[in-house]
């Protein structure tokens, strides 16, 4: 085995543990956003895609790396600006109501 | 040591990791949650920026070109989708995600093979992994797209054998994994490609339409692992951290909605929901049974005499856009001196939280809308129940009927309140596909029509009230 995957796989499992721990208190309101938040946020993987079509030195892989930005370039913009939109409902209704429930929470 | 360029990707990244911790914290309080998906989108165009400057990367046309077309679709059907149809606008770009993961996986295996390098078998299962799950990951979004836009049938889809063959194709998803790993000819790889696409539309197409928020919780963070694998192919530890953590949150997300349904994961995706019990369902009914009707007139003076009023949305309230036209009907009530209040199921809808967000789009004030919790134990003091196409939430066979599909299932007990409104597009079955037993109810009057049309003419019939 490599150093290179023993630390990847230590950068692995550490990510797991903050990644319950990250989410772990979520009000059944949030469960939709944060679905379509953490969507968006795997679209990272168009990283990737910039990496395989940039250094692409056949046709084929040129082609594969292109439809993987283009998938990729959707799943990052597209899910951000859902996620936006689902949120920006949430913050019309701020005045001072929801005081009792933090309290509560609390 | 890393030079120039390497140590400002590498910074970036750290930072872009830390920007996707802070911006997921955030994302769970609902005070924070929007600052945080800017957090988040803010480490994703830092880490997209840094990769740019990567010396791996010789032209530039195919990345500017596919970001173009890619960002202009994304942008543009998530600013244009209706809020109703978002849970099937999140799977699609979950699919989007997938395919991403799986095609990087197959491209650099193709590189690798094409320069006659030796891959490693770390490197070469972190490929297959990628490869198998983001495929599995497309097609089965695909296939949960198709349902919930009603494309296919929202019932589970199931045939003959349908065990076997799920069986026998996952096995070859598996044996041909192996033999890449092995070093088999580049064939077998795209072998795989093709068999781990049909086993993610396999996986899904019996599952029914009333566990797809479950089952694209699981396919989101399905796509976070395969994307965390593409970081373990290209040795790119950005990857590895945002694909795991979104895999890991992803995995808890899904624990907190099955518990909200009352269902094991395991039985959403391997209890073939339904079909059955639907049958024996049906014939119970069939026992002369009949359904009350009423008419938006005599629904209008039950309500504007009533004291308390609780109106429970469902998915017929978000098909029918109806969110505006209650909360009006809601406000003339209050005008008249009711007490309306919203009880909202915890997967109401076709995805946890789906009617708050349809709700607060229709400004209608936070105090308003009760979690199931608190709103169970003031039905017996409520006057009239107003059901606004919801169907199995408000199902009493989930408490009363050990036989039927849903029991357990957690439901808002409306049969305790005094009258029970049920608008409703026709006495066709909720998502679960099973009858409901409610509707019979002695209590109980159906007001039939598209709910919005329904609510409108209520709200008509209350100026004259």
């Amino acid at each position: 085995m490599s150093q290179e995957l023993v630390l990847g796989i230590y950068v692995f499992i550490m990510a797991i543990f903050v990644g319950f721990e990250v989410i772990s208190r979520v009000p059944s309101v949030l469960h939709t956003p944060l679905m379509s938040g953490t969507n968006a946020i795997h679209g990272i993987v168009v990283l990737g895609a910039f990496l395989v079509a940039g250094s692409a030195d056949t046709p084929l892989l040129k082609a594969l790396g292109f439809i993987a930005v283009v998938f990729g370039a959707a799943n990052v913009f597209g899910g951000f600006v859902v996620t936006d939109r689902m949120l920006e409902m949430f913050k019309r209704r701020q005045p001072a109501r929801t005081d009792d429930g933090d309290k509560k929470s609390a | 040591m890393l030079d120039l360029r390497a140590s400002v990707i590498a910074v970036s990244y750290i930072v872009a990791s830390v920007l996707f911790i802070f911006g997921l914290k955030q994302l769970s309080s609902p005070s924070t949650a929007r600052s945080g998906n800017r957090l988040a989108a803010i480490g994703m165009a830092l880490a997209l920026a840094a990769t740019l400057i990567d010396r791996q990367i010789i032209s530039f046309w195919t990345i500017a070109i596919g970001t173009l077309i890619g960002a202009a679709m994304g942008i543009y059907f998530g600013r244009t989708v209706q809020m109703t149809a978002m849970p099937q606008m999140v799977a699609l770009f979950n699919g989007m995600g997938g395919a991403t993961a799986a095609l990087v996986s197959v491209a650099e295996y193709l590189r690798l093979s094409g320069h006659g390098e030796v891959i490693g078998v770390g490197e070469a299962t972190s490929i297959v992994l990628g490869t198998a799950i983001g495929a599995i990951s497309f097609t089965g979004s695909i296939i949960a797209f198709g349902k919930l836009q009603e494309i296919l049938p929202g019932k589970p889809l199931q045939f003959p054998l349908q065990r076997l063959v799920n069986g026998i194709v996952l096995i070859a998803v598996v044996t041909l994994g192996a033999m890449v790993v092995m070093g088999s000819p580049t064939s077998t790889m795209w072998l795989l490609f093709a068999a781990a696409l049909l086993l993610g539309a396999m996986f899904v197409l019996p599952i029914g339409g009333g566990d797809m928020p479950v089952v694209i919780s699981i396919l989101n963070s399905l796509t976070g692992l395969a994307a965390a694998l593409t970081g373990f192919v290209l040795h790119n530890q950005m990857l590895v951290v945002a694909g795991v953590l979104v895999g890991a949150s992803g995995t808890l997300l899904t624990l907190l909605m099955s518990t909200a349904m009352n269902r094991s994961v395991g039985n959403v995706l391997f209890g073939a929901f339904g079909a059955g019990s639907s049958v024996a369902g049906a014939q119970a009914t069939a026992v002369g049974r009949s359904v009350r009707q009423t008419t938006p007139e005599d629904t209008a003076i039950a309500l504007a005499y009533a004291r308390n009023v609780v109106v429970v949305p469902g998915y017929g309230l978000a098909v029918a856009e109806a969110q505006h036209t209650v909360r009006e009907l809601a406000t003339d009530l209050e005008k008249r001196g009711v007490n309306v209040k919203y009880a909202i199921h915890p997967v109401a809808g076709r995805m946890p939280g789906h009617m708050n967000v349809l709700l607060a789009e229709a400004n209608v004030p936070y105090d308003q809308l009760l979690e199931m919790d608190q709103v169970n134990g003031q039905f017996p003091q409520t006057d009239v129940v107003l059901v606004v196409g919801a169907n199995d939430v408000v199902n009493p066979a989930a408490r009363d009927d050990p036989s039927s599909p849903i029991y357990g299932m957690p439901i808002l007990d409306v049969d305790l309140a005094h009258n029970i409104i049920v608008l409703k597009r026709s006495m066709g079955h909720g998502f679960a596909g099973i009858d409901n037993a409610l509707f019979y109810h002695e209590k109980t009057r159906m007001l039939f029509g598209d709910a919005r049309k329904s609510l409108t003419e209520i709200e008509q019939a209350l100026k004259t009230a």
